[in-house]
């Protein structure tokens, strides 16, 4: 099912106060896309990563995941769907934080499996069958006892990534997953993403790392004061003509 | 009177002290947050109520509120109740233990990452789960040194019990030493509080060590 819309965002807004922080955001996510969403600090990327993950409501605009709507307006209001329904649309996506937040108190093994367990009921001997096939995935296999303080940044973000896989989402949210890492840690958080962009898992990535994000995306979405700026291929975006991007991106390699 | 027989009716004054202080514990941190939970309630109503009335029970003397609660029944319902001495304790030390472990909650509560309930909340756990799966146990690690802190206070507060002539370690003690005219009796109490304080003590100290496997 080549071209299937996974995630469809309309004329989302929202506002913290009297601050907009998004003003109309449109995005259209295939299945098998990765996209890298760069921009300024306080241009409102971590924002519609949280407004499409649920996290933080949106003042208006749609959203729908697959056949699912999260939102949408009514009467010029926005209404979000039933709590169940949200819990469905829930288990379409993953998202990885920048500070990881994995549970401190629980092993590995138990970070990646309590969700499946315990939400949708996956039986104990699969979710750890699962589990450590993820794991050994992500070159973690000897650390499925280990506690979240025993590993390193790297360790801790991949099991967060693992934790967030084994839910089997269909699209993958990332967070700055790497802006907590010193350079060598980054990297083999970056080989692991690499990896899932080959597999063809779908994801969206609010990153800083520009020639990652060259590299792994079909598309890159350059945002700013709470548009979208510039939408393209990495090479359409490294050879536009967008004043701000070309100096946002300046800045960046100088 | 020699020694032995002091020592025996302290002791049997101690099992009173113990029971004091077990029931107390047993009723006193489930109410805790209970009463916690009604503290950080969004409903402005249920938190003042219950800011009210941890108010009262942080700021008037537990002895002072003993009295009350043993004469409660005779202003309520117009007479005494046989037998409610050691209730009217419990229930005392239950309802002003209980103030102070919610503040203790609530702080270990409020001290929470957000990110925890985010993580949570993305992993699709419901408020219910998340609360007692993610947050609580963490919650109870950081605790642990203020409830230990309390703990010992209430083994100590145990003596107030003797306002109501509940004849608890203290009570037999200062009966005992009215009897000798000697503080010696009162000494010994003291070497029990003591011990039973080293007892409570090492034992929290076991379970902070059980707690300790994680950051």
């Amino acid at each position: 099912m080549d071209n299937e819309i996974l995630l469809e965002i309309k004329n989302m807004r929202k506002s913290f106060n009297d601050l907009e922080v998004l003003k109309d955001i449109n995005l259209t996510v295939k299945r098998g896309e990765v996209i890298s969403i760069i921009g300024p600090s306080g241009s409102g990327k971590s924002t519609l990563l949280r407004c499409a993950t649920l996290l933080e409501r949106m003042d208006s605009g749609c959203l729908k995941y697959l056949d699912s709507v999260a939102a949408s307006m009514v009467d010029g209001s926005i209404r979000y769907s039933s709590k169940k329904e949200l819990k469905k649309i829930r288990n379409y996506f993953g998202l990885v934080f920048q500070n990881f937040n994995l549970f401190p108190h629980y092993s590995v093994m138990r970070n990646i499996t309590e969700a499946p367990i315990h939400t949708e009921g996956v039986p104990e001997n699969e979710a750890k069958e699962n589990a450590r096939r993820l794991l050994k995935e992500l070159g973690l296999s000897d650390k499925e006892n280990a506690y979240p303080c025993e590993l390193s940044g790297g360790q801790q973000q991949r099991v967060s990534i693992a934790r967030a896989l084994a839910k089997k989402p269909e699209v993958l949210f990332f967070d700055e997953p790497t802006s907590a890492l010193d350079p060598e840690l980054t990297s083999e958080v970056l080989k692991v993403i690499r990896r899932l962009a080959e597999e063809k898992m779908t994801m969206i990535i609010v990153t800083h790392e520009m020639q990652f994000a060259r590299e792994v995306s079909d598309r890159i979405i350059f945002m700013e004061n709470g548009l979208i700026q510039v939408e393209g291929t990495p090479d359409e975006l490294f050879a536009s003509d967008h004043a701000r991007l070309k100096e946002f991106m300046g800045r960046l390699n100088a | 009177m020699n020694l032995a027989v002091m020592l025996k009716q302290l002791s049997e004054g101690l099992i009173v002290s113990v029971e004091i202080f077990l029931l107390t514990l047993l009723f006193s941190l489930p109410l805790g947050l209970l009463v916690s939970f009604g503290r950080m309630s969004k409903n402005t109503i249920i938190r003042g109520l219950v800011k009210f009335y941890i108010s009262i029970m942080r700021g008037t003397p537990l002895m002072l509120q003993l009295i009350v609660v043993y004469f409660a029944p005779y202003y309520v319902f117009g007479k005494n109740i046989n037998g409610f001495r050691f209730p009217a304790v419990i229930i005392a030390f239950s309802i002003n233990y209980a103030a102070y472990f919610a503040e203790i909650y609530r702080g270990g509560i409020e001290s929470m990452p957000v990110g925890q309930y985010e993580a949570a909340e993305v992993l699709g756990f419901n408020r219910l789960q998340t609360f007692f799966r993610i947050i609580f146990p963490q919650v109870i690690k950081r605790i642990l040194p203020s409830v230990t802190n309390e703990t010992i206070t209430l083994v100590k507060d145990t003596s107030l019990a003797f306002v109501l002539a509940e004849v608890e370690m203290f009570t037999m003690a200062k009966q005992i030493a009215a009897k000798q005219s000697s503080i010696m009796p009162l000494m010994v109490a003291g070497v029990f509080y003591f011990v039973f304080n080293a007892v409570v003590a090492m034992i929290m100290e076991g379970f902070e060590k059980k707690l300790s496997y994680y950051r």
